[in-house]
Formats: structure tokens, C-alpha cells, sequence
């Protein structure tokens, strides 16, 4: 089913991008603020994308809006890593690190789908997580190999991060059905270099690469942490206490 | 009676005029936003293609399109979101360079082609000429700019700062 595959593209950005979002004004330094409001802007720009065209191919007449703000939790799609509290600045940003790269991996594939609008996102999306990935890689690099604190912050953020990186590789009967048509991508494919770039910066930034253990899993299916609710519930209350309403 | 051709120039023309809110030096054609303007039964239609995914620019970019093909006598007009194939730099013409250098915006420089390398650990720093006193000693300061298509680059010579226009 196309819309399920692209509520899932659009919900990994809309909830990581509201996350990110909520650094507006908290960034570290100036630069950093910016750099994050910018991040977050790219990825709710991309799911406003996603969603509308899951909106169409779901044919109920949703639009970006209408998803975004009016679905229940258990209705979100997204990874359960997208949804995690931001945490500090080293948490954060091994959290863009390690779904950044997947993402460049995943949308420079998506490009070559047969979908056509589909590729044609990702042909534009491809090009901002490029950014984002090297920005996180830097930051990765400051903080890794930086003092004794931001180290030892980065490791632990990295550590409580990699048991929520086995569901981005996650594949179901649904994506194995539009792998096999040319529109999705194999997730599953894309472990192997995944680890590879992500180990290459890790090893670089002196942290250790955590051994692949339990893997947290069920966002696809709508099973979420109990941080999602809380999420939705500030991101979704302008909306749904002011049904219609446009400025 | 005008003619097709004539009209159609003369939709183009008032698109072409359209600056972009947020760059007031170049119009939305100088950015290769718009990709192309036609008549079809009696509705002028303007295929456009976003900058970034989530530009705050584009939605006042639509009505300002739509305002100046009425004003130019269109009667009715459909906007079309291309995304294939997707915005590039490159598209930006020299002669608009020149303008945004003027403007105080250091132009893309180079191809956006990217490298192989999927995340560089050791940078190829760009060479941006500061776009007030011309040096080309500058370093960056941030990728992440005032808008979402702008970086900081910081100038050694002037000791100004300065935005660069992302090559993407």
C-alpha cells in the first residue's frame, strides 16, 4: 500500500522536524540555533511533501494539514527514534548523525523510484539531508573528540540511540511488495554501508560503535513511546482548538 | 487581437518580473523557479519547482506570480508544482550572479555536483570571494544561514560577514 509507505517518509520528518524545531531559541551558540531552526524546516518542508502526496494516493481527501494535526498516535508512522525527547546538544546531534546518513542512503535510491513524484522529492530532499549529514558529522567530530564532558556525553547519547536504529532498516510485507514494483526502497540493503560511513565517523570522533543488541521496534505498526503523545499533544493544539482556521 | 505567441511573451515578461521576496535582486526566473509559462483554454498555467523542500518563500512566490499574470490580463491561472528535475544553483544565470554579488551575497560558486565521499570528514573548504572588498581570504562560519538557501562566511581581509548562496 503506496499511502502507508509515505506516511512513514512523512512522518519520520514531521516528528523528527518538530523535535528539532523545539531547539528554536536554545541552540548553544547563535549559529547552532539557526542551523537547527534550518534543519527542522527542511524536514516539516519534506513532510509536508510526503504527506500530501500520501493524502492523494490515499484518496480520502486528507491533505498535509488534515494528516499532521488530526491523526491520533497511534495513527503516526514514524521510527520511535524520531519521536525521543532532544535531550542535550550531544544527544540531538547523534541523533541527526545516525538518521541523516541512513537518509542520504535511502533518498539517493528514492530518486531512481518509479514513482515519479515520489522520486522527484526525494531528488530534492536528497540534496538538504547532504547538508544535515555533514553538518551532524561535524558536530559528531567537535564533541567526540573534544573534552573529557562532550565525549563522554556523545558516547552515552550514541549508546542510548543504537537500539532505535534497527527499525529504520526495517522491511514488511508491505515495502517488500513496492521494493518489487521499483518504487520503494530495500531498506534492509542499506544496513551494511549505514554502519560502515557511520563507523568511519564514530571511530574518527574516538567513540566506540556500539554492538548491534535488542532492537526497539513497533512505530511502523503504531506502537510509539510514551514521549509521542506528549509531543502531538503541543504540536497538535493551535490546530485542533481552532478547527479551519488560516492566517 | 494579440496574437499566442505575443501573449505568451507577454506572460512570461510579467513573471520575470516577480522578485523573489527574499533575495529582492533576482526574479524567479533569474532563480529557474519557474519552468515554464503556457496558455491552455484560456488559463495561463506557470509549472514552478521548489527551492527547498520547506521554503517559507514559495507560497508568497505563488500569489505574486498569480497577481502579475491578472495584472497583465490573464483571466484565470493554475500554478503546477514540478519537482522533477529537481532546483539546482546551476540553473542561476551569471548575470544574476552579478546582481547578488552586488547585493552584498556571495554567489554559488562551482558545479553542486556532489562527491563521492557520502559524508567528508575532512572537507573540501569552498573558496567564497568576500562580496564587498573581493578577498578570497574567508572562512565559513556556519552552512546554516538567515534563510535556507544561504551559509555565513566570515571575511579575513574586510573582517565583515557576509552570507554565501548555497551551491545545491
Amino acid at each position: 500500500m503506496l499511502s502507508e509507505y509515505l506516511f512513514r517518509l512523512g512522518d519520520d520528518r514531521l516528528i523528527l522536524g518538530h523535535r528539532t524545531s523545539e531547539w528554536c531559541g536554545h541552540g548553544p551558540i547563535l549559529e547552532e540555533d539557526i542551523a537547527l531552526a534550518n534543519t527542522a524546516l527542511d524536514l516539516i518542508g519534506q513532510a509536508n511533501l510526503f504527506l500530501e502526496l500520501a493524502g492523494q494516493v490515499e484518496g480520502k481527501g486528507r491533505t498535509a494539514d488534515a494528516l499532521a494535526y488530526f491523526r491520533e498516535g497511534v495513527e503516526f508512522r514514524n521510527a520511535q527514534i524520531m519521536e525521543l525527547p532532544r535531550g542535550d546538544f550531544a544527544f540531538t546531534t547523534a541523533r541527526q548523525f545516525l538518521v541523516s546518513v541512513f537518509e542520504l542512503l535511502h533518498l539517493d535510491r528514492l530518486q531512481s523510484s518509479k514513482h515519479t513524484d515520489l522520486a522527484g522529492i526525494a531528488a530534492k530532499a536528497v540534496k538538504e539531508t547532504r547538508y544535515h549529514a555533514r553538518h551532524a558529522a561535524d558536530w559528531m567530530l567537535k564533541l567526540g573528540d573534544g573534552t573529557a564532558e562532550s565525549h563522554q556525553r556523545l558516547q552515552s547519547a550514541v549508546d542510548d540511540l543504537w537500539r532505535f536504529t534497527g527499525e529504520l532498516f526495517e522491511v514488511d510485507e508491505i515495502e517488500r511488495a513496492l521494493t518489487a514494483e521499483g518504487i520503494a526502497v530495500d531498506r534492509g540493503a542499506l544496513r551494511a554501508q549505514w554502519r560502515d560511513e557511520v563507523s568511519r565517523v564514530l571511530t574518527a570522533a574516538t567513540l566506540t560503535v556500539p554492538d548491534d543488541g535488542f532492537m526497539q521496534r513497533g512505530g511502523r505498526e503504531g506502537k510509539h513511546t510514551e514521549h509521542l503523545g506528549h509531543l502531538l499533544a503541543e504540536m497538535q493544539i493551535v490546530a485542533r482548538s481552532f478547527p479551519g482556521a488560516e492566517w | 487581437m494579440v496574437n499566442r505567441v505575443s501573449a505568451r511573451e507577454q506572460y512570461w515578461n510579467a513573471v520575470g518580473a516577480v522578485l523573489d521576496p527574499e533575495v529582492p535582486v533576482l526574479s524567479v526566473v533569474d532563480l529557474g523557479i519557474v519552468r515554464d509559462v503556457r496558455e491552455e483554454d484560456g488559463v495561463v498555467v506557470v509549472d514552478i519547482t521548489p527551492t527547498y523542500s520547506g521554503c517559507p518563500a514559495m507560497r508568497v512566490i505563488e500569489e505574486d506570480i498569480r497577481s502579475a499574470l491578472v495584472n497583465a490580463g490573464a483571466s484565470a491561472v493554475r500554478i503546477n508544482t514540478v519537482f522533477q528535475p529537481a532546483w539546482t544553483t546551476d540553473w542561476i544565470t551569471p548575470d544574476a550572479r552579478e546582481r547578488l554579488r552586488e547585493y552584498g551575497i556571495a554567489p554559488p560558486t562551482g558545479s553542486a555536483a556532489v562527491g563521492v565521499e557520502l559524508v567528508p570528514l575532512m572537507r573540501r573548504e569552498t573558496v567564497v570571494a568576500c562580496p564587498r572588498c573581493g578577498s578570497r581570504n574567508t572562512r565559513l562560519r556556519s552552512e546554516f544561514g538567515s534563510t535556507a538557501c544561504k551559509a555565513i562566511y566570515v571575511c579575513a581581509t574586510c573582517a565583515e560577514p557576509f552570507d554565501y548562496f548555497k551551491s545545491i
